[in-house]
């Protein structure tokens, strides 16, 4: 049974005179897997930013529900959003720490835990057993996930040289060391050949399986869509035209009609 | 199938040399240098009882133009010599720094010996053991700008603001208020961290370049304030007669001021100057010390990982639930404090203090240590005072000649290297065993 | 009242001269997204080339004033965007695909660089001009007595027809296309047969000779220079610049007369020492608390 995780009521978003979002509600849940489709400029990844702080919305609510609270997106910061209610996300184009190695870059994103028990860095530099054994969980989270992604040869070398498959991989181990309740991904499969296509669908499943946690996924691979989703949501020009499950979006004439246009009149 | 296929060269060819276009090239290049000289080399406007005239020195562009024809042929006959690179990429000194990072333990203790027995080496004078202060302050110095420019990417330059809070708290601390320099220093350095949390909060928002030229602002800012704030610094005229350290209350002096014993009647010798260099060297050898094993260990707290992964990618940082208003405030606020300490110590070896010492000039010679050392690297910001402060000794020449070769070092290092002499980045933590 | 007036005169002939640097800084900045920190210096070899070239005609017997001010200009032009043009072929261009700070601190490098290379050239002490044009026009009417040099009047002039130029060859000339286009976007401008190597190195010219003027008046304004003075106005014309909205060439000018007229006004009604202070708070408030300045557009990072 899934409850409701993130719940998006009327949201829009303005950027001077032009409205990339208008009017948009949707639900997410809690151990599903929710994709939000639609052409380009649809205003997805506007959603994200939304969602993760990086804009402010003009309107509406973001309201995250985790263990009992909840959290109102909309006002909060973008690191906040990150600690306390625990969305995580990945981007477009990989933002790894690309100087730093594959076991760095998972425990820079068990830094708030870290932080913590070193308190503030005094207990860590004095070596105080709190903060040792803190360092040795987050290594061990680590490792955990290095193994599941079959990267843990190369845990110590910098995660620059990765293949692009592996990155993104590696971006969302990354995301999920921060022990989200939402994992926001914004087109993991992009760039990704049939093979590595399959292998992040199992990755994404065992996440909603494993983790239990719930995942809103922005993408544009129907394969990817259609073979793991639970639920799409498909956006047009910034507003939503269609809300269900994946059989169903994928026959709505409507979103036929945005894909690919309207059909010709006229003898062909 | 062919066998000569299967075994792929692992080194690109050489390029060649093609000495028709190298000699047009060069040509054109000295061409351009002879135009370049021609107004400021080619003349000199010489003051000469109150008038000014102009002198003409025309063989010095004529040989500028030849000098850089012959270089820009070397240089592309060294260029075509060897294998192609990308910038930053395998070059020469790799070997070299290679060798420096595997044996870097054994290297770090030769190095702490020398330093522990350098006033003892035999051909150690009081003027050698002088230098050696002068290169551990910078040292200092520069390890502390690291954790700003180097660690974090906070590209700072008026760092020389925090050497000067630290310097002139320390020494109106110690003058006015009577504290002895282990009394001093902490709240020299807690001043200056204060300094630079303050300096941190406006430039919070600020990108790389903006955020360089506002940091310079403050720098300058700083240094007018000490010119002019009379009452607080004694504008130019300095704060002097800054008391120097004790060991335990004796006092390194000839004769003791009333209530304090002397260092050398303590011991039953005679007074020499030097045992008070001696000692100097002894303290800020210490106070080196402290702050390198500060600053190692910081890396490999989560602090020091914030700062790196800030420097790498800001907004990666905030998805990741990392607040970079604390991490920068922290770079900004410990990098001062370290800036302080050597401060302080620089007021209490001078004795005296002025506000000549803490121009922008300061500021870009750390920072030319740091980028030269290579940013991150320990050894390197050492290597790199070394370089600096015994250039100047080497020769008047080169004493007027230090930050023209710095400048154009700076240039060259972006250019031709930018990590950095002997910059290598060795991961803050590790799954496995160092490689051999 | 008269006062006031005076300094506002003041302000505005100090404001042209940074106006013209600050161009300079807002030109490189807009097309290739950085500080030219050396900006600063090439207005200062400006000025020495300057006093150098009205040296030399004056020995070679050119002492008619509008044909020795022409040829001063001209010379300086050529030879300072020559070091300009020179700057940024060692220090920038091959940087253009490196890491974020490494054009910086070339930059700062060759700052450093060129004030010693320039000090030791010609020596530290500071270098004097005899004043070449004199005289002036006093705004007298009863109450009001304002001095107007016909200097003060030449430099807004100058700089007034020399920005009327720049922006018509900015908005309708190839070149002014060229330069927009690069700016906007560098890749695709090259796909579509724009030099962008060329048109950069166009830009830093423009910069450089604008810079140039800017260092002939300041050496007939004040009769004094030294290898100092690029750092300090630098500092002032960046202000200008962001002041004004930096890629503005409008705001660069605008920005300039402001911080001109801060200037003046600061140092005539409260105190001298601290007018570079005000400056850099100036510069502070302005990127805290509108970054893009007064014409530029907020700049929105795509996440």
């Amino acid at each position: 049974m899934s409850n409701m995780l993130l719940d998006v009521s009327h949201l829009s978003m303005r950027f001077g005179g032009l409205s990339a979002i208008a009017d948009l509600s949707f639900t997410a849940y809690d151990r599903e897997i929710t994709a939000l489709i639609g052409p380009n400029g649809a205003g997805k990844t506007t959603v994200f930013n939304c969602l993760t702080g990086f804009y402010k919305p003009s309107g509406g609510k973001l309201t995250l529900h985790r263990s009992g609270k909840t959290f109102a997106l909309e006002t909060m910061e973008d690191h906040r959003i990150a600690r306390v209610a625990g969305v995580a996300r990945t981007f477009q184009n990989i933002r790894l720490f690309a100087g730093m190695t594959l076991l760095e870059n998972l425990i820079v994103a068990q830094h708030g835990e870290l932080m913590r028990a070193s308190m503030f860095s005094i207990a860590g530099l004095f070596g105080f057993s709190p903060y040792r054994r803190a360092e040795k969980a987050a290594v061990a989270k680590a490792r955990d996930w290095l193994d599941k992604l079959g990267l843990i040869e190369r845990a110590d070398t910098v995660a620059g040289g990765l293949s692009y498959g592996d990155r993104r991989r590696l971006e969302i181990a990354r995301a999920m060391c921060t022990d989200p309740a939402l994992l926001c991904l914004d087109e993991p499969a992009a760039g990704l050949n049939p093979h590595e296509s399959a292998a992040l669908n199992d990755l994404l499943r065992a996440i909603r399986d494993e983790q239990k946690i719930g995942l809103l996924l922005i993408e544009h691979d129907m394969k990817v869509v259609m073979g793991i989703s639970d639920r799409v949501v498909v956006l047009d020009h910034g507003h939503k035209i269609a809300d269900g499950r994946p059989d169903e979006v994928r026959a709505d004439p409507a979103v036929v009609r945005a894909y690919l246009g309207e059909p010709e009149t006229g003898a062909p | 199938m062919s066998t000569e296929a299967a075994a792929a060269p692992d080194r690109v060819a050489p390029r060649g040399i093609a000495i028709l276009p190298l000699l047009k090239e060069s040509f054109l290049t000295a061409i351009v240098a002879l135009v370049l000289a021609i107004p400021l080399v080619g003349f000199r406007i010489v003051e000469s009882n109150g008038t000014t005239g102009l002198a003409t020195r025309f063989w010095w562009v004529g040989f500028a133009a030849g000098a850089v024809f012959l270089g820009r042929f070397a240089l592309g006959i060294w260029r075509g010599a060897m294998p192609p690179r990308a910038v930053g990429g395998a070059s020469w000194l790799d070997p070299v720094a290679r060798f420096g990072r595997r044996h870097a333990r054994i290297v770090a203790l030769i190095g702490l010996v020398a330093a522990l027995a350098w006033p003892a080496l035999p051909f150690a004078t009081r003027g050698i053991v002088d230098l050696a202060i002068s290169v551990l302050i910078y040292v200092m110095l520069g390890w502390g700008l690291n954790v700003v420019v180097g660690l974090a990417g906070l590209l700072d330059l008026g760092y020389v603001a925090f050497y000067a809070v630290g310097a002139y708290s320390f020494a109106i601390l110690a003058s006015d208020f009577g504290l002895t320099f282990w009394e001093a220093l902490p709240v020299s350095g807690l001043l200056a961290a204060l300094a630079g949390v303050l300096l941190g909060f406006p430039v919070l928002r600020l990108r790389g370049d903006y955020l360089a030229i506002v940091t310079l602002g403050f720098g300058e800012i700083i240094h007018i304030l000490l010119l002019n704030w009379g009452s607080l610094t004694r504008g130019p005229n300095g704060i002097g007669d800054i008391p120097r350290p004790g060991l335990f209350g004796l006092v390194f002096e000839r004769r003791a001021p009333p209530g304090f014993t002397t260092f050398h009647d303590f011991l039953g010798v005679p007074f020499s100057p030097s045992q008070r260099v001696v000692f100097l060297y002894y303290v800020v050898l210490a106070l080196a010390l402290m702050v390198n094993l500060f600053t190692l260990r910081l890396r490999r707290l989560p602090i020091g990982r914030a700062w790196e992964a800030l420097r790498e990618d800001e907004i990666a940082c905030r998805a990741l639930g990392i607040n970079p208003t604390n991490v920068k405030l922290s770079a900004f606020g410990i990098g001062a404090m370290l800036g302080g300490f050597a401060g302080a110590f620089f007021a209490t070896r001078q004795g005296f203090i002025s506000p000549e010492s803490f121009t922008f000039t300061e500021s870009a010679t750390i920072l030319a240590i740091v980028v030269l050392g290579g940013m991150g690297s320990q050894m390197g910001v050492v290597l790199a005072a070394i370089l600096l402060v015994l250039l100047p000794e080497l020769g008047r020449q080169f004493a007027e000649f230090r930050m023209l070769i710095f400048g154009a070092a700076m240039v060259l290092i972006m250019v031709w290297r930018p990590q950095g002499l002997l910059a290598h980045r060795a991961p803050s933590l590790r799954l496995g065993a160092p490689p051999r | 009242m008269n006062y006031l007036l005076q300094q506002l005169v003041n302000g505005i002939a100090l404001g042209a001269i940074y106006g013209l640097i600050a161009i300079g800084y807002t030109m490189v900045y807009g097309i290739i997204g950085m500080i030219n920190f050396a900006h600063g210096e090439i207005y200062m070899i400006g000025a020495f080339v300057a006093l150098i070239a009205f040296m030399a005609l004056g020995i070679s017997g050119i002492t008619y004033i509008p044909l020795a001010l022409l040829l001063v200009l001209v010379i300086a032009m050529v030879f300072t965007a020559a070091y300009g043009w020179a700057v940024e072929r060692v220090a920038y261009r091959p940087l253009r695909g490196s890491f974020r700070l490494a054009p910086l601190i070339s930059a700062i490098g060759m700052s450093i660089f060129l004030q010693n290379y320039v000090q030791l050239l010609q020596g530290a002490r500071v270098k004097t001009l005899q004043p070449v044009v004199h005289g002036g026009i006093a705004l007298a009417s009863g109450t009001f007595d304002v001095q107007v040099s016909y200097l003060q009047l030449f430099i807004v002039a100058l700089t007034v027809i020399l920005m009327a130029a720049f922006t018509y060859v900015i908005a309708a000339t190839p070149l002014g296309r060229a330069q927009r286009a690069v700016e906007q976007d560098a890749v695709m401008a090259a796909l579509l047969g724009v030099d962008v190597d060329r048109t950069i190195s166009l830009t830093f010219l423009i910069g450089a000779s604008l810079a140039a003027v800017a260092g002939v008046m300041v050496l007939l304004y004040y009769g004094v220079i030294d290898f100092f003075i690029g750092f300090e106005a630098g500092i002032k014309a960046f202000t200008a610049a962001v002041l004004g909205g930096i890629g503005s060439l409008p705001g660069a000018m605008l920005g300039g007369l402001l911080i001109g007229l801060i200037e003046a006004l600061w140092s005539g009604y409260a105190s001298v020492e601290y007018k570079d202070v005000m400056v850099f708070v100036v510069l502070v408030l302005v990127l805290i608390f509108r970054p893009s300045g007064l014409f530029g557009r907020p700049e929105v990072e795509k996440v």
